[in-house]
């Protein structure tokens, strides 16, 4: 489990990764889906990192958006249908030195996995959450999601849903030990990549809802705010992300907002027009699972001899005397 | 999931000392010198072995009570095997004729194998939850009972008649009852007799089966060593109290013939011996969520595990603790899961990926009675077949059944070095029964061999694959992460040798061509089970899981009778070892006895080609093409070597 000193020493002369140290299989999603941009996003961030390939695991669930881990050089999981995240822990707990990221969807994480998606925020592990809100099930092929929005027409819906959508970022705030909620979406790829490195920066479980077009199944549900960059409102702070020259021509639309204010950044999340994107919410403090339950001692055969022997004295009936 | 059963017991803290007429200056009740037994006034009655039950309320310390005798038999060198009485709720109403918790425990000259047939002596600290027992038909004709007499003047009126009622008809049908005034005896000495009476009773019971008094006294003290010295006083005070009353009061006195014990042993309830053996493997993250029977074994490990570094993750659900492991055996060592029926149906999605995947994973099953939420605190063996072919698509796993207390321990090193070895699930199957009860065990010489080997970090080849199965055996060499070169996507789809998803026809025949032969490749090395008697015959029972010594027992009582029968007990269930069929070929009838359901020949509309076999049956029928019979009953309690003798003689009369 542990890498001797050495062998970390020469890698760090030996090696350098570059963009092409990340490229997977070539993907198979369609022309225009927003995951293409969200991929490339994610392979600059391992590549600014200097993420080793072989200390990075992409955990996924099923769905359209669970199809990265097969698309980026890393180790990849793709399981089960929502439950990525039990996964993930369960690799993050036993293995800290490993960079742990999870692809999931707005059916893999808001549907069938709703409650493993708030036992993670709850447990709070070190690890990156990407959750590629499309709004719509592509992969079975047009099906209304917990997100689609009120009214779609879909094959399983064709007078329309009927039901408000879930707000993926809301339910995330009101996990009291959330430590870290940000909204980005794939059609504003610097500042998605800059939310991405920050999430990944942040020590505990960081929650990425990323806004993701399909243009298959929901063409046009993000138009408004494609077309028209002041509908979109750009969150930036010293604490969250910043916005660069370039990118502030484009979006005037923006505000200073302190991710450490969790008033502020629910009533953010609760708007969509203007859309809000940036890291609403930041709390560095929270305790992460993995350090709480990190064991005081190393498993070695020699001790597990010594506890059990003492065990067994617990429960040990003698020969008399 | 369900309701967790554990009875809140650990009576006497708080138990204040009574008045101060009461106390007895430096003394031992009865004004018997402390340390020293009662004086032996009347002969002790030599038996060879007694089954004796204690029932209380729940939360009123029979099971404490009955455990703590438990121990103090075997610490005094008598065979015991103890079985819980538990009720499914936690406070269910006092004075319930369901509600009755307590112990059984079966004491002997040698060593017992199993909880045997009817009580002998019963304990009960009211008539209604002995009336419970009754009614299960639970007690042997003519025997002895102890009841708490204060409710034959209870105020209450309807109370008082309704321990008339019953003292009267257990009278009439020839129950020996004495009536003991367990609690106003208990107010001598305490002031809340509620608390602690367990302990007088368990006083009576030492001096009735004439037990060590001091190592009575040890065994008190062991059982509030988490408690301040003056609980350990009290109780001890009571217990001696119990034991001097008995000596003064009760014309019972028995004496059961010890058996030296020749080397230390274990006496741990089989869930216990899981967590050792949880720990004995070198498995080091267990995952659970809670689930009756099975959350005492993770109790034990929460208690322990962390010594060794390990961890009990309890999750948010049944599918998560099992993806949970499953993640961290994908990164690491091995890992467990352990859970009971309902619990083990959820899994089953995740257990495919895994065995998909190949990823070695442990998976517990403390089976109890089902379909649904069934009897929750109660034994069934009815998982079988659900262990053995639950999940979609083609899902080959090991199943591996527990046959006793002992075997609860090393099954779990055994368990671990499969799934590592042929990186797939085994799953393990217990049961209720198993997981409450109690039975000495030769105390383990531990090996470091039994765990497992540090995680593989070094790179690996350049072209090495992910899955690089072998042609014979299907194996292949795991990628763990951290290994440079190893990088892959794991995947539940259907891959290929590079794990890259595939619809291709050919290569999914492969993939489950392989993971196929791996079940092969393990068969290849399982003995032949033992047959207990003779190797030919007119029948042989064979069985699986915790029914192996109520069937041996009953295959002796039947040899005994000049009946010519032998017993065949399965560890491996898939793959089953070679050389049944031969075994079979032995006898002029095969049948299996199992704790599950099958239809009865003699129903009216129940033919050869409707009726359904217990699951085992099934199962060997199908592999053997052997007309195998099966007797089976579910009545949510160990099967008693009684039951199956009288099946069997049936049988052999050509009556179903």
């Amino acid at each position: 489990m542990d890498t001797p000193i050495a062998e970390c020493a020469l890698r760090l002369i030996d090696e350098e990764y570059f963009l092409d140290d990340y490229q997977g299989r070539t993907p198979r999603w369609c022309t225009g889906c927003g995951d293409n941009a969200i991929l490339a996003a994610v392979q600059r961030v391992c590549r600014n990192e200097q993420l080793p390939p072989e200390k990075t695991v992409f955990v996924s669930g099923i769905g359209c958006s669970s199809r990265f881990p097969h698309y980026i050089n890393s180790y990849g999981f793709h399981g089960l249908h929502g439950r990525a995240l039990p996964v993930a822990e369960g690799i993050k707990l036993r293995r800290p030195d490993l960079h742990v990221f999870v692809v999931t969807g707005d059916g893999d994480c808001c549907s069938i996995g709703a409650a493993h998606w708030i036992h993670a925020l709850r447990y709070n592990m070190n690890m990156t959450v990407l959750m590629h809100d499309n709004g719509i099930y592509g992969l079975t092929k047009n099906q209304a999601s917990p997100t689609s929005p009120l009214g779609l027409k879909s094959k399983t819906t064709p007078q329309g849903t009927q039901l408000e959508p879930i707000n993926p970022v809301s339910v995330s705030l009101g996990i009291r030990n959330v430590s870290f909620v940000a909204q980005a979406a794939d059609w504003i790829p610097d500042q998605l990549q800059d939310t991405i490195e920050a999430a990944f920066h942040h020590k505990g479980l960081s929650f990425v809802r990323i806004l993701q077009r399909c243009p298959e199944f929901l063409p046009g549900r993000f138009d408004p705010w494609v077309q028209e960059p002041d509908r979109m409102l750009l969150l930036h702070h010293k604490d969250g992300v910043g916005i660069s020259p370039d990118l502030a021509k484009i979006y005037r639309n923006k505000e200073e907002h302190d991710p450490s204010n969790r008033n502020r950044a629910r009533e953010i999340a609760s708007t969509y027009d203007p859309m809000p994107v940036g890291v609403l919410y930041r709390n560095p403090q929270m305790p992460c699972y993995e350090d709480l339950r990190k064991p005081d001692r190393f498993y070695t055969p020699a001790i597990v001899k010594r506890v059990l022997e003492r065990e067994f004295d617990k429960f040990t009936i003698h020969p008399a005397e | 999931m369900s309701a967790q059963a554990l009875e809140e017991e650990h009576l006497t803290h708080g138990a204040g000392r009574a008045p101060a007429e009461k106390s007895r200056p430096g003394g031992a009740p009865g004004g018997e010198p402390r340390g020293q037994s009662a004086p032996q006034s009347k002969p002790a009655v030599t038996l060879d072995e007694h089954i004796v039950e204690v029932l209380s309320d729940s939360g009123e310390g029979a099971q404490r009570c009955g455990q703590s005798f438990g121990s103090i038999a075997a610490r005094t060198g008598h065979g015991i095997w103890t079985v819980e009485i538990i009720p499914a709720e936690i406070q269910p109403p006092a004075r319930s004729i369901a509600g009755g918790s307590g112990n059984r425990v079966r004491i002997a000259a040698g060593s017992v194998t199993n909880g045997g047939d009817e009580a002998d002596l019963v304990v009960a600290f009211n008539e209604q939850v002995l009336l419970g027992r009754v009614r299960d038909h639970e007690l042997k004709p003519g025997c002895i009972i102890l009841l708490e007499d204060k409710w034959r003047t209870d105020g209450d009126p309807a109370i008082a008649a309704a321990y008339k009622e019953t003292y009267d008809e257990l009278t009439a049908k020839g129950y020996a009852i004495h009536e003991i005034p367990m609690e106003s005896e208990c107010l001598n000495y305490v002031l809340d007799p509620r608390r602690g009476k367990n302990m007088f009773v368990l006083g009576m019971l030492c001096s009735i089966y004439s037990l060590d008094l001091q190592i009575a006294r040890e065994q008190v003290a062991f059982v509030f060593a988490k408690k301040d010295e003056s609980v350990i006083n009290d109780n001890v005070t009571l217990l001696e109290a119990g034991h001097a009353w008995a000596a003064a009061h009760l014309e019972i006195k028995f004496r059961i013939p010890r058996s030296e014990l020749r080397e230390p042993h274990m006496v741990v309830n089989g869930n216990i011996a899981l967590g050792l053996g949880v720990m004995a493997s070198g498995m080091e993250v267990c995952a659970m969520y809670p689930i009756t029977p099975a959350t005492s074994a993770s109790h034990y490990l929460s208690e322990v595990f962390e010594n060794v570094g390990g961890i009990v993750h309890q999750a948010e659900d049944e599918i998560a603790a099992c993806a949970f492991a499953i993640g961290s055996s994908y990164a690491g060592k091995c890992a467990v899961t352990i859970t009971s029926g309902p619990g083990f149906a959820l899994k089953q999605e995740a257990i495919g990926l895994a065995v998909m995947a190949e990823i070695p994973l442990v998976v517990v099953n403390v089976q109890r009675g089902g379909p649904s939420t069934g009897l929750p605190t109660k034994a069934e063996q009815g998982d079988l077949l659900f262990a053995c072919f639950g999940g979609h698509g083609d899902n080959p796993k090991v199943v591996m059944a527990v046959s006793g207390i002992e075997d609860c321990f090393y099954s779990m090193i055994t368990a671990r070095k499969i799934a590592e070895t042929f990186n797939t699930v085994v799953i393990v199957l217990t049961d209720a029964n198993l997981a409450s009860a109690q039975q000495p065990f030769p105390r383990p010489q531990l090996s470091e061999e039994w765990m497992a080997p540090p995680v593989d970090q070094s790179a690996v080849g350049e072209d090495a694959l992910p899955y690089d199965w072998d042609a014979r055996t299907g194996l292949a060499r795991r990628f763990i992460p951290g290994q440079p070169n190893g990088e892959h996507c794991l995947t539940g789809l259907a891959h290929d040798r590079k794990s890259c998803v595939a619809y291709e026809p050919d290569i999914n025949q492969e993939g489950i061509l392989h993971r196929s032969l791996k079940l092969a490749a393990l068969q290849r090395t399982l003995k032949t089970p033992p047959v207990f008697g003779d190797e030919e015959g007119e029948l042989l029972i064979i069985g699986w899981g915790s029914t192996k010594g109520a069937i041996e027992e009953a295959v002796t009582r039947l040899r005994d009778e000049g009946r010519d029968v032998s017993s065949l007990h399965l560890r491996f269930i898939q793959p089953l070892p070679s050389g049944i069929k031969e075994v079979l070929q032995g006898f002029a009838k095969v049948m299996t006895v199992e704790n599950n359901w099958s239809d009865s020949v003699e129903h009216e509309i129940i033919t050869d080609d409707n009726r359904r076999y217990s699951e085992l049956a099934w199962l060997l029928r199908a592999r053997y093409l052997v007309d195998i019979d099966c007797w089976s009953e579910v009545r949510g309690q160990p099967i008693k070597p009684g039951a199956i003798v009288r099946a069997v003689r049936r049988r052999l009369q050509g009556k179903g």
